[in-house]
């Protein structure tokens, strides 16, 4: 297990999000409008797409190529898709430092 | 359960089916059911038939009983086994598969077959009737291939067959011996307009024809007629009539006649077994229509359950044209004879046709053409067989004369609670209004579930629409309708006059003040709700880039690997020597995979990497192409009288000027505009949302153009001299369309919906024009090239690049 500093909060716009590598693996990291953060792998179960620069609705992200929609805390695709992406343990400090456990 | 009692059902359709649903329910469990079926399918609804193949309806939907409706019964079916052989002394049936099942009861359930004329070449390939859904995909699949289909036969069924072939797009010819259309339900004067009214659709008729042969080798060829003459056919449809089909009764030594001759209680000759619908005769009469097959099964199912009934009496009918666009009622008595006194009322403008036919001041027959509103009413009261003396001309004209037209909520007020509302399955009024008072029900599905009225031809929905709305108040109005998402229950319009009274600032407080259920909607309605809020304000609206799709937020179109491409804007496809240097530079420099013209004559850079796409717009220093996004894309245009022999005016520079003039608009749906400079049309105007063809002295001006999924060749809106009409009308329609469209229709769809009458009454005044082009002039001055403003906003720009990789803290 990795805990990685990976950004502040001001680095993400609400409803936005950004992305970093750590070895092979992308991570899409999220602003919910609460200003909760969320972290999966940024690649949709369907065909890959890249989840961050889908829509995020409520605590779900619509991916950008077929609507897929998923949770993004538990990873789990809604119905009627069927279908499971890694999400990530996320942690903000007070200073607003965005950590996540890998 | 050795005590329970074999039931065998030999036909698995609409009747049978209806009498155990029936039976199940006024004694569970009494009988051990087995059912046997020719078709390979679960019950479905036959009549369905005319509109699946007239499209709209899926094969899928028509099933009124799935597999798990019969399992859940506990009951076996023998779907694909034809029963050959019923032997009433050791009481057993055996199919065709090897089956075989006894029974303490058997109940006949065979239906019809179509008659099929015993012409010479009748067994011909492409020859069929019009009865089930192996017929309907014999339809389908021939219309994909061959081109001519003649239906012999101008009855209901014949007529509502040549309306599917027509929608499948063949050449449809209706062959009838008799000179009036649907003779056994109309007199002349409604079957003349009838007719008048398919011609305009399209159907073509030969009408007093008796056929002769049928020619060709193993496939049809063609018909000849008696008289001598021919027509050409790849498909013959037989619609003359049903013949009951009573072969294997006939050979089980039950008594037939023209069908399987029953008593009031649905018995035959023969102890313990039953016939109900088409294959049975009561009274000398064998129905072709489900409402009395269900009065029929309705009194056998209390006769099975031990349950006291009164036997069945025979039925009236009434028939329905199910054929969209005409519509036509017929019941009882249509023809005057003897003893008889007609009430007529014909309007040719219109096209509306009544006729009602009165013996001893009771009504005994109705003819209605055009507007069959009361269809339901007047045959209620000829069924009651009541007096209708001094109320004659009110049932005729639907109101007092004198007095003003009844509302249809009014008249529906007024009906009394045992009018039957749903023919078909003898639903009425009184029942539907306990079904929404006291049973909850708050939609037409529910309603159907609960006592099944529009189940079957859903010729009465409107009425049970309108008994919703009057009896279920504001539970109807929220369950009836559908949202534009399941986010909402409001349709665009709601949505649209929600957001001018309550003038929210954000998508959010839309999304609170019209109760939105989805606390952050959809990507179907956030984009909407930010569409339609900067259509109306668009001065004082914050865009919410959030709310966009990808594409809209990252200004470039996603691909499948997650790269993106970059259209720059190549205004009316010219470009210049040194601006193809320039891309070429910009295309090498950040290695791009492909480049290539695109469809819309300009060049487009594939497999781009997000984060360069702000250094590559900076490099090419050109304004967004809009490649992507609801909103002007591009504007084609060919080379006009600029150097064409044949061009009539300057295509080009009427291109540009009109790409600069509306580029970066926002609209409900994409918009695509081409200008061409003479009527041979190069630049393809004539598909496009706003095209323009360039004639001797002025332009024509086209608009609800596709060349898409759905291709409609545009609807010419008017010819305009000058160049600045050009740019005036164009801003008008669109503008009227960015104001009354629902997002994600495009102008194609919005000018059949709305009828191009109604668009060009607008756009004819001119001052109205001039205010909506004053409107989108507004709309525009507010947009600035998104390009530009991504490359100097570093908060925008943040969003293109990956962070920085960090450093594991331990
Ligand atoms: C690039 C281009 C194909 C090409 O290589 O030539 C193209 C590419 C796409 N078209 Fe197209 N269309 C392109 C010209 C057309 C044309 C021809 C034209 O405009 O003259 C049509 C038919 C004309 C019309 O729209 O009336 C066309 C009808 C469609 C449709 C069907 C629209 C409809 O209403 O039926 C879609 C799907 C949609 O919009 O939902 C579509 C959707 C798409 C999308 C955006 C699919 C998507 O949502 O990702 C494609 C993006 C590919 C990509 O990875 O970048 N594209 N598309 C053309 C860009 C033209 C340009 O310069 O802007
Ligand atoms: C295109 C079309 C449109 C119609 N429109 C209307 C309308 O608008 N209104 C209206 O009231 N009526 C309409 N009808 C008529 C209506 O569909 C019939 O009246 C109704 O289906 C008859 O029900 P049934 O159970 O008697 O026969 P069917 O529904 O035909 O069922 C009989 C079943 O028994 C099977 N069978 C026959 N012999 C055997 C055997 N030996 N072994 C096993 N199975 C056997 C058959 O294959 C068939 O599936 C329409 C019919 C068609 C074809
Ligand atoms: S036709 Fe258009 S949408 Fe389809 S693959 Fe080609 S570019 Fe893509
Ligand atoms: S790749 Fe995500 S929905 Fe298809």
């Amino acid at each position: 297990m990795t805990k990685m500093l990976v950004a502040n909060l001001a680095d993400i716009d609400i409803k936005g999000s950004r992305t970093y590598r750590h070895e092979q693996l992308e991570i899409a990291i999220f602003k919910l409008s609460d200003g909760q953060i969320r972290a999966v792998e940024n690649r949709c179960p369907h065909k890959g797409g890249k989840l961050s620069e889908g829509m995020v609705c409520g605590t779900a992200i619509h991916c950008p190529l077929h609507d897929w929609k998923i949770d993004l805390k538990s990873g789990r695709v809604y119905e009627p898709d069927d279908g499971c992406v890694t999400s990530y343990e996320t942690e903000v400090d007070e200073s607003g430092s965005i950590f996540i456990t890998i | 359960m050795a005590d329970k009692k074999k039931l065998v059902m030999v036909g698995n359709g609409m009747a049978g089916v209806r009498a155990l649903e029936h039976l199940l329910k006024l004694a569970p469990g009494r009988y051990d059911i087995t059912i046997f079926g020719a078709e390979p399918h679960p019950n479905y609804n036959r009549i369905m038939l005319s509109s699946v193949l007239a499209g709209g309806t899926d094969l899928k939907d028509i099933v009124m009983n799935d597999w798990s409706w019969y399992e859940d019964n506990r009951i076996r079916l023998h779907a694909g086994h034809t029963v050959t052989r019923i032997d009433t002394d050791r009481r057993k049936v055996y199919s065709d598969q090897g089956a075989e099942a006894d029974y303490d009861t058997l109940i006949m359930a065979t239906g019809s077959r179509p008659f099929m004329l015993p012409l010479p070449g009748a067994d011909k390939e492409g020859v069929i009737g019009f009865r089930d859904i192996a017929d309907c995909e014999i339809m389908q699949e021939t219309a994909r291939t061959y081109k001519n289909a003649v239906v012999i036969g101008g009855g209901l069924l014949g007529l509502e067959a040549a309306r599917g072939l027509l929608n499948l797009g063949m050449d449809v010819s209706v062959v009838h011996i008799s000179p009036n259309l649907m003779n056994r339900q109309l007199d002349e004067p409604a079957s003349r307009m009838l007719q008048a009214e398919l011609e305009a659709q399209g159907m073509k008729f030969l009408l007093r024809k008796q056929s002769e042969l049928i020619y060709g080798k193993k496939r049809v060829k063609g018909l000849r007629f008696t008289d001598g003459s021919e027509v050409e056919a790849d498909l013959i449809v037989m619609a003359v009539g049903i013949k009951p089909n009573v072969s294997l009764a006939k050979s089980a030594g039950l008594a037939v006649n023209r069908g399987i001759v029953v008593n009031d209680y649905m018995e035959t000759n023969v102890p313990d077994v039953y016939a109900v619908g088409e294959c049975a005769e009561h009274r000398g009469i064998a129905y072709g229509l489900v409402a009395p097959l269900y009065d029929q099964g309705a009194v056998l199912a209390k006769r099975l359950a031990g349950v006291e009934t009164s036997g069945y009496e025979g039925s009236m009918t009434s028939t329905k044209l199910k054929v969209s666009g005409v519509d036509v009622f017929s019941a009882g008595q249509y023809e005057e004879t003897p003893g008889t006194r007609a009430l007529r009322y014909q309007d040719e403008l219109d096209g509306i046709y009544k006729k009602i036919v009165i013996q001893d001041d009771k009504l005994v027959g109705a003819v209605l053409f055009g507007d069959t509103s009361d269809g339901a009413s007047l045959f209620s009261i000829m069924k009651k067989g009541e007096s209708i003396k001094g109320k004659e001309k009110e049932l005729l004209l639907g109101f007092a004369p004198g007095g003003g037209a009844a509302s249809p909520a009014s008249r529906l007020e007024s009906m009394a609670d045992d009018e039957i509302v749903c023919g078909c399955n003898g639903v009425s009024k009184g029942a539907i209004k306990d079904a929404i008072e006291t049973k909850g029900c708050a939609t037409v599905g529910e309603i159907k579930a609960c006592n099944k009225a529009t189940g079957s031809c859903g010729g009465c929905k409107p009425l049970v629409e309108g008994l919703l709305g009057l009896y279920a108040g504001e539970r109807a109005g929220e369950a009836v309708k559908e949202g534009i998402c399941g986010c909402t229950s409001l349709d665009r319009d709601e949505i649209v006059a929600g957001l001018k009274r309550l003038m929210p600032n954000t998508i959010k407080e839309a999304m609170l003040a019209l109760e939105w259920k989805q606390p952050e909607g959809c990507t179907k309605c956030r984009p909407s709700l930010n569409y339609y809020m900067g259509m109306l304000w668009p001065e004082r609206y914050k865009d919410e880039k959030e709310s966009r799709f990808t594409n809209e937020r990252y200004h470039a179109n996603i691909q499948k690997d997650g790269t993106y491409s970059v259209v720059p804007r190549i205004y009316g496809g010219v470009t210049t020597p040194s601006e193809l240097k320039k891309i070429a530079e910009v295309a090498e420099k950040y290695e791009v995979p492909l480049v290539k013209f695109t469809g819309g004559q300009r060049l487009d850079l594939f497999g781009v990497k997000k984060e360069d796409l702000p250094g590559m717009w900076e490099d090419l220093d050109m304004p967004s192409g809009h490649a992507y996004g609801k909103m002007l894309r591009t504007v084609k245009t060919c080379v006009g009288n600029t150097f064409c022999r044949f061009g009539t005016q300057d295509a080009i520079g009427m291109g540009i000027r009109l790409e600069k003039e509306f580029e970066r608009m926002n609209a409900p749906a994409k918009v695509k505009f081409a200008v061409s400079g003479c009527p041979r049309n190069c630049a393809e105007a004539t598909i496009k949302d706003y095209g323009i063809v360039a004639i001797d002295g002025g332009w024509e001006l086209h608009v609800g153009g596709n060349g898409g999924v759905h291709v409609r060749a545009t609807d010419l809106l008017c010819v305009v001299k000058t160049e600045d009409e050009v740019v005036e009308w164009g801003g008008a329609f669109l503008q009227y369309y960015r104001e009354n469209a629902t997002w994600g229709e495009r102008t194609s769809v919005w000018v059949e919906r709305v009828g191009l009458e109604a668009i060009k009454a607008v756009l004819d005044d001119p001052e109205e024009r001039k205010a909506l082009h004053g409107r989108i002039k507004t709309s525009l001055s507010y947009i600035n090239d998104p390009w530009k403003e991504i490359i100097q906003d570093k908060e925008l720009r943040k969003n293109f690049e990956a962070l920085a990789v960090p450093a594991p803290l331990n």
